[in-house]
């Protein structure tokens, strides 16, 4: 693109039914001054991605450099695998959604260990690319759902990685945002230092 | 995104040719972007009023969906890859490993005039980078 314009892709990557959509559809509500087009879903009847969610956010300047943020999800099912690795291609960031649900404790560990293989598939590396863990549907808890302590999904996810983590409910937009501004500094400043 | 594959001088000659070899002979819009669904130049008639980020993000995957495809059938690759409407079309063609050109055009272009032309800007592209 033109001088000055820094495109980055940031990909949320996740199990299947963790979140991940519903974390780009509470920022597309609530950030609409940044958006400049509308999310681009490409979904089964059954409200699952098929291919990704595609939303374009707008940073402003950065010094100098205009920063277009492009947001996307991964189809979680298991069989889609082909796709998800697709959309992983030209990665800058990655938010790993985790669902904080006691029940899907075997499936987070999974999916972050297949991110793993499909980054290492492009010769990037889960230890070296900017990446934000989001413990998600904290919620639940209230409502009696068993919901892992943060501490064992940090230990299962977290504990070689060490990357920064948050405890979050993409429902209610608890700690979306923050999760959002983490991995977009992380990532400005991973490519700030490549195009120095 | 990608870093740097192409300077601003080789970008300001690549729209030179977009807009010569395209644009003026009534190419509604075009757009190379990388596999990743970046932009890396759009170039249009001043009237299309496409949302390029969005589009831009599509087709990568559109691409990349119909070449997997291929590798699957045991084809390197489908040469042709063209979408038709009422109103518009959609013509992709492959620059290199990295690059595609999107051109999207109405019914007053035939797809065989169209193809003849992006051939020849294709050919003008790599020269330039031939030559850095
Ligand atoms: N209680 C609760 N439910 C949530 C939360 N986040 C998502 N959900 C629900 O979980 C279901 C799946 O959410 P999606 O955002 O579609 O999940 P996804 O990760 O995009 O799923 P795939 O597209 O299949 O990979 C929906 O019914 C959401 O409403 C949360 O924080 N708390
Ligand atoms: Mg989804």
């Amino acid at each position: 693109m033109k001088d000055k314009v820094v495109q980055v892709k940031i990909v949320y990557y996740g199990p299947g039914r963790c979140g991940k959509t519903t974390n780009l559809e509470y920022i597309n509500r609530t950030y609409r001054k940044q958006i400049v087009s509308d999310m681009v879903s490409l979904k089964t009847h059954g409200d699952r991605t098929l291919f990704f969610d595609f939303l374009p956010f707008d940073m402003g300047q950065i010094k100098g450099y205009d920063i277009k943020i492009q947001l996307y999800t991964v189809p979680g099912q298991v069989k889609y695998n082909a796709t998800r690795k697709l959309v992983l291609r030209g990665v800058d960031g990655i938010v790993f959604v985790a669902d904080a649900m006691e029940k899907q404790r075997a499936k987070n560990i999974r999916s972050l260990n297949q991110l793993h293989e499909n980054l290492q598939s492009y010769k990037e590396s889960i230890f070296k690319i900017p990446l934000v863990m989001q413990y998600n549907k904290v919620d639940l808890k209230e409502h009696g759902i068993p919901v892992l302590p943060t501490e064992v999904l940090r230990k299962d996810l977290n504990s070689k990685l060490k990357v920064p983590d948050f405890e979050a409910s993409a429902i209610t937009g608890y700690n979306v945002a923050a999760t959002l501004k983490k991995i977009i500094s992380s990532t400005v400043v991973s490519i700030q230092k490549k195009l120095l | 995104m990608n870093y740097g594959i192409v300077s601003q001088e080789q970008l300001e000659q690549i729209d030179q040719i977009l807009t010569d070899k395209l644009i003026k002979l009534g190419v509604d819009c075009v757009i190379i972007i990388d596999m990743a669904g970046n932009i890396i130049t759009a170039k249009d008639n001043g009237e299309s009023k496409y949302d390029v980020y969005s589009f831009a993000a599509l087709a990568a995957g559109n691409f990349a969906t119909v070449d997997a495809m291929a590798k699957l059938v045991g084809e390197q690759e489908f040469s042709l890859l063209f979408h038709k409407g009422q109103e518009s079309n959609i013509h992709f063609s492959k620059i290199d490993e990295e690059l595609l050109l999107i051109s999207m055009f109405g019914k007053d272009i035939s797809l065989g005039f169209l193809r003849l032309n992006v051939v020849d800007v294709i050919e003008k592209i790599r020269q330039l980078w031939g030559k850095k």
